[in-house]
């Protein structure tokens, strides 16, 4: 099997979010968090529950963009989500539009809210899991326009924002992992503000800073995000993304 | 009731919640009879689809009340798009989950239910007259408080009804429809078919049954009713109409003759064009 693609190390990178989570749901948003999560439950993660995108939680592993195949373990409809996820049983990895250094994240308008430059989705569940549950985010291109020193609008709550607003907004929130084309970053460092923590093989780290529209902590040597074993390669080419639907978002 | 006999009912500036999700299962039979119609200033409350995008383009909304607006495979609804980059919409935006919390109040006939979610976010923010609680248990959280959002009228699309107003849904998730009747003054249910109530169960389990009809002021029978949205198990999303209407939308051009083939007419109008397109594809496969 030839060496490992960059959307197959990131694949890899969004798996590893879930990693320890234990019997949560694994919510994913777009291609390669999709292949992650799957790719998490079938290696070490088994206890992840994942949905069909409708409302069935189904066990097994599946292709992207197929029907799931195997058997449903419960009827998940969107009230059901709400509750799991202020249960705080839910890690989702969501894709937003703008992110700043604390974990503020824009999926709602680009530019003054009163009359957007860009409307985007709307709010949607950010404002809720973010202080609820475990919350991770995928960013299929890091460039300066995404990770801005300000987000226009707050939909995901960040770290600072979070503590402006006091413990019932910081007790249940953990932003967790930013997984990009380039790199994976956290907040684990003093204060809370973004950090690299590997980038991917082929990327240095002045490409993650010129990407990056704010200064990252960096500690020490910056290691370098581990590449997919032999079999996490076997299942996401032959079981999880044989159609390679991942080179869509990561060429 | 017809559409049209719904609609009458519905006077300018209400305050209407539609239920459905997305470009899932919505009213869009109820929805077109509103753009025939003279209303106008109306708050639309929903989990937004190409309903919010109809009613804005048509010019009929003077606020919107949303978590999202989506077509859910074309994830940005151009109509709202352009409303809201217009600035011609008032708007609040919630988390989806304050949404439904909302409703539950009105339902309850709570003033509000509390929830941490909002906290720390824009949408405290941009709905400034949002407020906060405090639980008076030895927790002392500060929560925020969800203000009941009553609806004049709420308008629904399920799979199957009687004629009463016991609505039945067929597919996957209810969706918040339920809550959307019971926080209105009067709700109206559109239908895939009525049927008699003692074969309600003849396609669904009781859990089915979770529209009553003490719910339900009017039911009006719309075969095909929620299209282009999907309505599993009767039908699936008309992915390549909803194309066509995206398409037209981002363009004035195209949305006059849009509107000249599908809107401008009455609901047979809409159902015989669409049956013609569908015809068409068939015999002409791309």
């Amino acid at each position: 099997m030839s060496g490992a693609t960059r959307a197959e190390v990131c694949a890899v990178a969004c798996a590893e979010a879930w990693r320890g989570d234990g019997e949560i749901m694994a919510s994913p948003f777009g291609v390669i968090p999709t292949i992650g999560a799957r790719l998490a439950r079938a290696t070490f993660a088994p206890d992840l529950l994942l949905s069909d995108g409708e409302a069935t939680f189904v066990a097994g592993c599946w292709a992207v963009g197929a029907p799931p195949d195997g058997p449903a373990e419960g009827w998940v409809p969107y009230r059901a989500m709400f509750d799991l996820l202020a249960a705080g049983k839910r890690h989702v990895m969501m894709g937003p539009g703008q992110i700043d250094r604390f974990g503020n994240v824009n999926i709602s308008a680009i530019g003054d809210f009163a009359r957007p430059a860009r409307q985007l989705i709307g709010m949607r569940g950010a404002p809720g899991n973010t202080v609820n549950h475990p919350t991770s985010y995928w960013i299929p291109r890091h460039q300066p326009r995404t990770f801005v020193p300000r987000v226009d609008v707050i939909s995901g709550v960040g770290y600072d924002s979070a503590a402006a607003a006091g413990p019932a907004a910081t007790r249940f929130h953990d932003v967790r992992r930013v997984v990009t084309n380039l790199a994976v970053l956290d907040f684990r460092s003093p204060g809370h503000r973004m950090r690299l923590v590997s980038v991917h093989p082929g990327v240095s780290v002045a490409d993650v800073i010129a990407g990056t529209g704010f200064d990252l902590a960096i500690d020490g040597d910056v290691a370098q995000t581990r590449t997919p074993t032999a079999e996490e390669l076997r299942l996401i080419r032959e079981v999880i993304d044989p159609d390679e639907t991942r080179r869509g978002e990561v060429p | 009731m017809t559409e049209d006999e719904v609609v009458a009912r519905l006077r300018p500036g209400m305050t209407i919640g539609i239920g459905g999700w997305g470009s899932r299962r919505k009213p869009m039979s109820l929805v077109r009879a509103i753009l025939r119609s003279g209303l106008r200033d109306l708050t639309i409350v929903s989990y937004g689809g190409p309903d919010v995008g109809l009613l804005c383009a048509a010019g009929k909304v003077k606020r919107l009340v949303y978590g999202f607006v989506s077509l859910d495979s074309i994830p940005l609804e151009p109509h709202f798009r352009a409303a809201r980059q217009a600035g011609a919409v008032d708007v609040t935006e919630y988390d989806e989950g304050m949404l439904q919390w909302a409703l539950y109040a009105a339902s309850l006939r709570l003033p509000f239910l509390p929830t941490r979610a909002g906290l720390g976010s824009d949408v405290m923010r941009l709905s400034p007259e949002l407020r906060t609680v405090t639980s008076p248990y030895a927790d002392g959280e500060e929560l925020l408080a969800v203000p009941a959002l009553p609806l004049d009228a709420a308008l629904i699309h399920l799979n199957r009804a009687d004629a009463a107003g016991n609505a039945q849904f067929l597919g996957p998730d209810l969706y918040f429809d339920d809550l959307f009747a019971t926080a209105a003054e009067h709700a109206f249910a559109s239908c895939e078919r009525i049927v008699p109530t003692a074969s309600l169960l003849a396609e669904g389990g009781i859990a089915s049954l979770r529209v009553h009809r003490w719910m339900i002021s009017g039911v009006v029978e719309a075969p095909n009713g929620a299209h282009f949205t999907s309505c599993a198990p009767d039908y699936e999303r008309d992915e390549g109409f909803q194309r066509v209407y995206a398409a037209a939308a981002a363009d004035p051009e195209q949305w006059a003759s849009f509107a000249a083939a599908y809107l401008n007419g009455g609901e047979a109008d809409y159902q015989r064009a669409v049956a013609a397109r569908a015809a068409a594809a068939r015999a002409a496969p791309s």
